[in-house]
């Protein structure tokens, strides 16, 4: 299959990325990994008239803590978050969930912060990013502006984002020395879309629930918040019935419809039973016990 | 680069693209929407690399870029300007089967052979991190792959096998 004719420029700044940008407007789409976009060229879901290419700017693919902010560069790849140790040992939730992207193959290409351009409600790292309260640095020709995950993602494939503008990091918060974090997914195969998943990230202060974030992938038209379940838990001890409670209010949370991965019913109930046995582990590893 | 006229009337840009291929430097001038896949196949002439899915699911295509594995049917050519691509044909050298497709041809693990050139490929980037892969560590590299004759365990054993050649051959 080949994509519908586009332009293509490989610019090695990120002024000429925004200028093109800011010139094409609608017509222009920035790459990163492809590996959403370019599958959805060749479906012809997708026909921009010039691809604004990010992989000549260089200095994009930095993977590094800051003065308490994990920075992730718009050019790393799923794999480096897979492998990084910085990520498995102390942004558990993202440590998680990066092996758990797509396959192999994909991760070795796709980005984290074009997979949040992309906003795909089956998209991963949406839910995860949500959990962990990170946001983006949109780069657009007035400067720079943060946003947060919740305010990014608008609608399915919809982000806030305007056509002049291009994500140039992610920032997750440290999540501080007593939290846990996980990402449960079902997947009917490696490189399936979730049937469902939830992240979930909780600090613990004083042996009450802190800092708390639950998101779902595939439940809705976005990654959803499942705030009332966070609501629920956040200042009081995290015992199984408060955790129990707080499963019920995450499923009622998700808006499920059925399809060839299963039931809303079935949906619904997977993401209560995920985020009870995420809250369970994180707590526990939060605790030290893990 | 040049245009190339179009059945529509309109012009496409040409893209000079130059990639070492199996060791050798080859170029062409494709259009941007010409996929990486189609790239090593149609201009190299490389047909050894195969179209499966076409869909970014099934790894049949898999080339290594710059000693990666990547879908080449899920990259556009252009993107692989300047860098070196290794594809099944250049595995033997001098008439010698590199120890992975040696291991194939010993384990069967070649079935078929439409899955064959990615997962050896695949296969050739985790023996690099991975000498000694276990059962598990294999099938996780090579989950981004589809066997349809599912005959994954002898690609399985002819994986580990391979990574013993390569050490008695080292």
């Amino acid at each position: 299959m080949y994509p519908a004719r586009f332009e293509y420029t490989a610019p090695s700044t990120l002024e000429e990325v925004i200028a093109t940008l800011s010139e094409r407007g609608d017509e222009a789409k920035v790459l990163a990994g492809g590996q959403s976009l370019v599958p959805l060229m060749k479906l012809r879901f997708a026909t921009p008239g010039v691809l604004v290419d990010l992989n000549g700017v260089p200095g994009l693919d930095y993977l590094e803590e800051d003065d308490g902010v994990l920075r992730i560069g718009a050019l790393v790849r799923h794999k480096t978050c897979e492998k990084s140790e910085l990520l498995r040992s102390r942004y558990p939730t993202l440590g998680h969930a990066a092996p758990q992207i797509s396959d192999p193959l994909v991760r070795n290409r796709g980005t984290v912060c074009g997979s949040l351009a992309h906003a795909d409600p089956q998209g991963d790292w949406g839910a995860v990013m949500l959990a962990a309260r990170a946001s983006v640095v949109a780069r657009g020709p007035d400067g720079e502006r943060t946003i947060s995950i919740d305010d990014l993602l608008d609608g399915p494939f919809t982000t806030t984002l305007s056509a002049d503008e291009v994500i140039t990091e992610a920032r997750v918060p440290d999540p501080g020395a007593r939290s846990g974090g996980t990402y449960l997914k079902l997947e009917r195969k490696v490189g399936d879309y979730a049937t469902a998943a939830v992240a979930v990230q909780v600090a613990l202060d004083n042996g009450n629930v802190g800092e708390i974030g639950i998101a779902l992938t595939g439940v809705g038209p976005t990654n959803i918040r499942a705030a009332a379940a966070e609501d629920a838990l956040r200042g009081s001890e995290p015992t199984d019935a408060a955790i129990a409670d707080a499963a019920r209010l995450a499923a009622e949370a998700a808006q499920p419809q059925s399809d060839i991965r299963g039931t809303a019913d079935y949906k619904r109930n997977v993401v209560r039973v995920f985020t009870e046995r995420g809250l369970r582990t994180v707590v526990a590893a939060a605790k030290g016990e893990e | 680069m040049t245009e190339l006229a179009t059945h529509t009337g309109a012009a496409a840009a040409l893209h000079p693209v130059e990639v070492t291929v199996n060791g050798q430097k080859r170029s062409a001038a494709v259009e941007a929407r010409t996929l990486l896949v189609h790239f090593v196949r149609e201009s190299l002439g490389l047909t050894g690399t195969h179209i499966g899915c076409d869909t970014t699911s099934c790894g049949a295509c898999t080339v290594l870029v710059d000693g990666v594995p990547m879908k080449s049917c899920t990259m556009f050519a252009v993107q692989a300007n300047g860098a070196e691509i290794t594809t099944v044909e250049g595995l033997e050298q001098g008439g010698q089967l590199h120890p992975i497709q040696q291991a194939f041809s010993e384990e069967h693990g070649l079935q078929c052979g439409f899955c064959t050139p990615g997962m050896m490929l695949t296969s050739m980037a985790l023996l690099a991190e991975n000498p000694n892969p276990t059962d598990k560590d294999v099938r996780w590299a090579i989950s981004g792959q589809i066997c349809r004759c599912t005959g994954y365990q002898n690609i399985v054993n002819a994986v580990q096998r391979a990574g013993e050649l390569m050490k008695e051959g080292s």
